[in-house]
């Protein structure tokens, strides 16, 4: 398996009326071929941006790309022309949103819309897209595939339409899915429906997947690898299990915290991380996360503390404390 | 296995929903449309009878509107013979307003057709892209909405000539700018849903974003507005006829026969205005009737429960 993506100093800013967003700050990361990468964090520290900016989806103005680099199957996709980027889009690189009830076009049948992309970077004939959306349909587990394709998206549940948008993200067997909160907004049955079946069909047909959310959850059970982002930045990365084991940085120990149990008695308050995340515009000096850390001395104040491992390279974090911390308790009967 | 039993009895479940949904056929939409809007329903019904007689005209009018000119029979007042009177030239005026709805039907559809298209691609286009073409776009919108439209389209016939084609061009720059306001504001909103940037994603071109995405999202209200202008484009037809810069005559148009009876032949032959005048109303108080109710229907913000 060799490496499909390398996403290096990777750098995304908005221009607000307060000033300059760093919505994505200097963010590394690779990625393998056929994995699943989970990038997780709270609203707004970035990750749906830094999902966009792989495929210069940035809306500019007020956004902009401003440096790094984002190597897939080894070009630059920041630096090709807007038309080799098509081509890329939906066809190597797929993308499926948050929101199921509103990424379907309302006036077109699913029939068009699943047809398209195929019609786009297949050069299939109209004849041949259909017959490949109706095996499309069936493989993502809509019952009745044939007589589907006239149907509108206002006759579909949230969850056969978003079933419907990995038909549509998949029917050129990209190379790469992002997942941007796919399963936020349906209910907890689907959600499991949902990833289970991106995570088939993405083993079958060898896509790797970049699964980006809130929901820890999530990322345990389907994410080989983490990363943890927090005010643009990432901020501890590792293996899903080593993540949820030995969490180093305090935020992330501090979202693991976080997680509502059921085997813990009711009675005892539920630990949150105190405070907001920081204005992006304004960060600190030091650690973005100073503020909210209950760990923070002098040193984290003043300097930005760099990505290091305790030994093992496969799993780093950002924290100058970070090696102190044992492995979390709260965590160890989720694992 | 487990998740695939489940995935069944959902997907079950959807289709158990999806049958419950009331499935309608034309006439059943028809029927409904009726029941909620009884006055736009009237007036389609009126406008289609209206179109019917324009169609059949030769078959409806009792004379030739042009040639029928007997000298002995003029301004004769509204008789078995002449259902309408007879003009100053002795012509059924009858026959002149049946034929005058073919030439009102042509003009506003002609007006119509070509302001809403042209305003609808340079709207989405000026909506969509945005920036500097957006703004430039807007201005001479402003411009054209600043200019007092009949005196616009008086100074187009003047200096096409008039004809049916050029009345129409003409009263279409009327619409041209309200139909790229509306198009591009709906744009601006249709340009923040998900599906739009979904089909980013996918990797379509613009030509295809623009009339495949785009475009038909956009339609509801302008087709709501067009049809709505309509009335108004009829009206300036007439307008531009009385002032004598309309259809030349002796075309029946409704607007030349109103210029004709009101100058002098009032007082002498009133069905000479009347006739006109009611058959002009009718249609303009239809076409705007219509209108309201489309917009109440197609605007989701002013439906009420599902539709």
């Amino acid at each position: 398996m060799g490496t499909l993506l390398e996403v290096r100093e990777l750098r995304t800013e908005f221009n607000s009326e307060g000033g300059v967003v760093k919505a994505v700050d200097g963010v590394s990361y690779d990625l393998q071929e056929g994995e699943t990468l989970g990038l997780v964090g709270e609203s707004g520290c970035g990750k749906s941006v830094s999902a966009l900016s792989l495929l210069r989806l940035i809306p500019n103005p007020p956004g902009r790309i401003v440096g790094g680099e984002v190597v897939f199957e080894g070009r630059d996709l920041l630096r090709l022309s807007e038309g080799e980027m098509r081509r890329i889009r939906g066809n190597k690189i797929a993308m499926i949103f948050q929101e199921p009830m509103t990424s379907l076009n309302p006036v077109l049948t699913i029939g068009r819309q699943l047809t398209e992309t195929v019609e786009l970077h297949m050069g299939y004939s109209y004849e041949a897209a259909v017959r490949r959306s109706v095996e499309l349909l069936e493989m993502v587990g809509i019952p009745d595939a044939k007589s589907r394709l006239g149907s509108y998206p206002h006759q579909f549940s949230g969850g056969m339409r978003q079933r419907v948008m990995i038909a549509i993200a998949l029917s050129c067997n990209p190379r790469l899915l992002l997942a941007d909160e796919a399963t936020t907004a349906l209910d907890v049955t689907i959600q499991a429906q949902i990833l289970e079946l991106i995570k088939r069909l993405s083993s079958e047909l060898g896509t790797a997947v970049i699964i980006i959310t809130h929901n820890l959850g999530v990322v345990a059970r389907y994410a080989d690898r983490v990363n943890v982002m927090y005010a643009g930045k990432i901020i501890e990365r590792g293996s899903a299990d080593e993540i949820y084991e030995n969490p180093r940085h305090p935020y992330t120990r501090g979202l693991l915290g976080s997680v509502p149990r059921l085997d813990v008695d009711r009675e005892d308050r539920l630990a949150s991380i105190e405070g907001m995340p920081p204005d992006l515009d304004r960060l600190p000096p030091g650690c973005s996360f100073v503020p909210r850390c209950p760990h923070a001395d002098d040193r984290c104040r003043a300097e930005y503390p760099p990505l290091t491992s305790n030994g093992d390279d496969a799993h780093v974090y950002a924290c100058w404390k970070g090696h102190e911390f044992g492995p979390l308790e709260l965590v160890q009967a989720n694992a | 296995m487990a998740t695939d039993a489940a995935a069944e009895g959902r997907s079950a479940l959807d289709r158990l929903i999806e049958e419950a949904r009331p499935k309608r056929t034309l006439a059943q939409r028809l029927k409904r449309f009726a029941r909620r809007k009884p006055a736009g329903a009237v007036s389609a019904v009126v406008l289609i009878l209206l179109a019917l007689v324009a169609a059949f005209a030769p078959f409806i009018a009792t004379h030739d509107p042009i040639r029928d000119q007997v000298a002995a029979e003029r301004l004769d007042a509204p008789s078995a013979s002449h259902l309408m009177g007879t003009d100053n030239l002795g012509r059924d005026v009858f026959s002149r307003v049946v034929y005058g709805a073919r030439i009102s039907l042509q003009v506003g559809f002609l007006a119509i057709g070509l302001g809403t298209a042209i305003g609808m691609v340079v709207g989405v286009l000026s909506g969509y892209l945005g920036g500097k073409l957006d703004l430039i776009v807007q201005r001479l919108v402003d411009v054209m909405m600043g200019f007092p439209f009949i005196i616009l389209a008086m100074l187009l016939v003047v200096a096409l000539g008039a004809s049916l084609l050029n009345v129409g061009i003409a009263l279409s720059v009327a619409i041209v700018p309200r139909v790229v306001r509306l198009s591009r504001s709906s744009t601006l909103s249709v340009k923040e849903e998900v599906y739009v940037l979904a089909a980013v994603t996918i990797g379509v071109s613009l030509p295809r974003m623009v009339l495949r995405h785009i475009l038909p999202n956009t339609l509801g209200p302008v087709f709501v507005l067009a049809t709505g202008a309509l009335g108004g484009v009829i009206v300036a037809e007439a307008g531009l006829a009385f002032l004598g810069l309309g259809i030349p005559p002796p075309s029946p148009s409704w607007g030349g026969m109103l210029n004709v009876g009101a100058r002098g032949y009032m007082e002498a032959a009133p069905w000479m205005v009347i006739f006109p005048g009611i058959a002009l109303s009718v249609v303009v108080f239809t076409f705007a009737l219509l209108g309201d109710a489309l917009r109440d229907v197609l605007d989701p913000r002013l439906r009420r429960g599902d539709s």
